[in-house]
């Protein structure tokens, strides 16, 4: 039986187990009809083109874990920011970890999915967010949707500012040869609230993931969210995050994702604006080598008048990887005075690794400014050359010089112990131990 | 100190450098003139070790060691240092953090031990005042977004900061209005002694009314056609360089 019979065989036995009473019912039952249909993405379809899933549906994946697993805080401390506090969601193999969490009701509610999909009380959010950004025909958010059921819930209510930044994290342990795990985000920021969230998927051994994740973020009015994914896991991990951002009017957004590690990622970034005045902001930093592949899909869709976007990527491929970037920009009739801006900067190490830039503007506005720029280049040579002049070895200087590169987004890091982080993630990754902290 | 012999370079198939001849002895100071295009940079970047021109001929050699098959790091190891007339922009490093790798660098490599920090900042402190430069410049990106005459203040700065035993200065002059200029030759003067060399490469005779050389060459054409003491600058300043260039095609 291939994982997409496993999965739709199995999806009666998981109603069950949830709540089949619900009216999360006909969502689930037409989700898995989509996913049905369509099945798993191939690269016969254009935006999966540079990006094959075969080699990983191989893999005879556990659908639900069979136990509770636990993990001590002082195994896994490493991957929180623990240097500062903060509000913690926890997943250990999908399964929800109340020892490692901190999750709070007080003024805001960060806690898990499971129990807000099923409490009355939280019935009229669910109805009036649940799936609501979602594309319902993209099949692999169908197939979460299908199967949604755990995951972290955030609602930062009108004139709220969290007082800390949220982390979420999945932890795999490994105790299924192969495991799928499909976490389901709901972040919801009110009227002039202001939230930080950090969100990081980490495999604790060598077995095999695939993570199909999915996260709606709906922001209001002047809401202002700054979302951090932090992509660091093991060659045996397997991503594809899902991220659908709601925008109402005066909001500012930010989508930052720092790639470094898994064997294949695929992230699906989608921006729908509904109002005027909207600043929404993409960046990323990746950093891969062997034969890692990270795939960015990203989509901002301009609806309205007056608004703008950024998006910002900084790629450095060694050995084998290959990398992927399409961004489209879709900036519709009603949509003037758009500014949406689009870079896509990289950088290959090696001949043999590989990036597929591709980037796509439709605009049936007349009055906007829209400007997109792909690079791809090797290091500036004269720039070494300084470097060395002044006695820094060729390879801190060229560490020094990609660190340059990816410069200007992690600039754009408002928290900064996990800008610190970052900066010396990208050292490590980089292979160098600076003279000083980067 | 630096001695060169019937270099011969070039950048793919053009010979630039067809044959140059220079001694600079410590506690010299020589200036290398010429037109555009004379390989006067060339010349320099050479020196310090630049790997897109090629040696063809002749040797370059510093304190009698030959440089020919060190990287541009092991020259600056051993004391060589650059003055770039474009000085490159490195975004998200700090001068001060980069002077620090640059001296640390330097000091692995010739087996001492890093600076301690409290040293570090006592010459950061020294040198920056040496030259004029706010304390809050030091933090900034280097180089980027720095004025032209920025720029080759803070190149001036590192070679303070560095103590090179030879130090070439390529077309510092240019992008300074007077007061910098005087600013940045006054900290040169001040770092000479009878234990480095100076070379000064530049166009004009006017940065060395400020920096005073002891020999003036000239360079046309990938030679030094002419050498002389620094009277020969205020001839040149005078009479252009069209009387070399009409002096040689004779």
């Amino acid at each position: 039986m291939d994982l997409k019979e496993k999965l739709v065989s199995s999806f009666m036995a998981f109603e069950e187990r949830v709540d089949v009473h619900s009216e999360l019912h006909d969502v689930r039952t037409a989700a898995l009809k989509n996913f049905e249909n369509k099945g798993f993405p191939s690269k016969k379809e254009e935006a999966w083109k540079y990006t094959s899933l075969n080699a990983i549906l191989k893999n005879d994946f556990t659908v639900f874990p069979k136990q509770e697993n636990t993990v001590q805080y002082s195994d896994v401390k490493k991957y929180f920011l623990h240097e500062i506090d903060s509000y913690k969601v926890v997943f250990i193999d999908g399964i929800f970890s109340s020892h490692l969490s901190a999750t709070t009701h007080e003024g805001i509610d960060v806690c898990l999915m499971s129990s807000v999909l099923n409490k009355p009380k939280y019935k009229e959010v669910i109805d009036t967010y649940f799936n609501q950004i979602a594309n319902k025909e993209e099949s692999l958010t169908s197939l979460n949707t299908a199967f949604a059921n755990e995951g972290a819930y955030i609602n930062i209510p009108k004139n709220k500012v969290a007082d800390k930044p949220i982390e979420i994290m999945y932890f795999s342990t490994g105790s299924e040869a192969a495991l799928l795990v499909q976490p389901r985000n709901l972040i919801i920021v009110g009227e002039n609230a202001n939230v930080q969230i950090i969100e990081r998927h980490q495999s604790l051994n060598e077995n095999a993931v695939l993570t199909n994740a999915v996260t709606e973020i709906f922001a209001e009015k002047r809401a202002i969210v700054d979302h951090y994914k932090i992509q660091n896991d093991n060659l045996t991990a397997n991503l594809i995050d899902n991220t659908y951002v709601s925008q109402k009017e005066e909001s500012s957004v930010a989508v930052n994702t720092f790639c470094f590690g898994g064997n294949l990622t695929r992230n699906n970034l989608n921006f729908y604006h509904f109002g005027e005045h909207i600043v929404s902001y993409l960046n990323g930093v990746t950093i891969i080598g062997e034969k890692q592949h990270v795939d960015h899909y990203t989509l901002v869709q301009h609806a309205t008048p007056n608004c703008e976007s950024h998006q910002d990527y900084k790629g450095i491929f060694s050995d084998r990887a290959t990398g992927v970037f399409n961004g489209k920009i879709y900036v519709e009739k009603e949509a003037q005075k758009t500014n949406a801006f689009q870079k896509s900067n990289n950088i290959l190490l090696s001949d043999k690794a590989t990036i597929n830039a591709k980037p796509q503007l439709e605009i049936f506005a007349d009055d906007v400014k829209c400007s997109h720029g792909c690079t791809i280049g090797q290091l500036d040579e004269t720039a070494m050359f300084y470097m060395q002049q002044r006695g820094i070895p060729q390879k801190e200087a060229k560490a020094l010089l990609m660190y340059a590169f990816t410069n200007n987004v992690i600039e754009s890091i408002k928290i900064p112990e996990l800008k610190q982080r970052i900066t010396k993630l990208i050292a490590s990754k980089l292979g160098v131990k600076m003279g000083f902290d980067l | 100190m630096l001695s060169i012999k019937n270099l011969h370079a070039s950048i793919g198939d053009k010979e630039i450098l067809k044959g140059i001849n220079l001694e600079v002895k410590a506690g010299e100071i020589h200036a290398i003139m010429g037109p555009n295009g004379a390989g006067k940079s060339t010349l320099a970047s050479i020196i310090a070790g630049n790997e897109n021109y090629e040696v063809t001929g002749g040797e370059i050699s510093l304190d009698g060691e030959d440089l020919a098959e060190l990287a541009p790091e092991e020259r600056a190891h051993k004391g060589v240092f650059l003055s770039f007339q474009y000085p490159v922009e490195i975004p998200g490093v700090s001068v001060t953090n980069f002077m620090r790798t640059a001296i640390n660098e330097t000091r692995k490599a010739n087996g001492q031990d890093e600076m301690p920090a409290n040293e570090m900042l006592k010459l950061i402190r020294e040198k920056s005042e040496l030259l004029e430069i706010d304390r809050k410049f030091l933090s900034r990106s280097l180089n980027e977004g720095f004025s032209g005459g920025e720029k080759k203040r803070n190149e001036i700065f590192q070679m303070a900061m560095l103590e090179p035993k030879l130090a070439i200065l390529d077309e510092t002059d240019s992008g300074l209005d007077i007061d910098a200029l005087r600013i940045v030759a006054n900290g040169v003067n001040k770092l000479k002694s009878d234990k480095n060399a100076i070379v000064v490469i530049t166009h004009y005779q006017r940065l060395l009314d400020y920096i005073v050389p002891d020999f003036v060459h000239v360079l046309y054409n990938g030679k030094i056609v002419k050498s002389g003491g620094k009277e020969l600058a205020h001839e040149l300043e005078e009479k252009g360089y069209d009387w070399i260039k009409q002096e040689q095609e004779a």
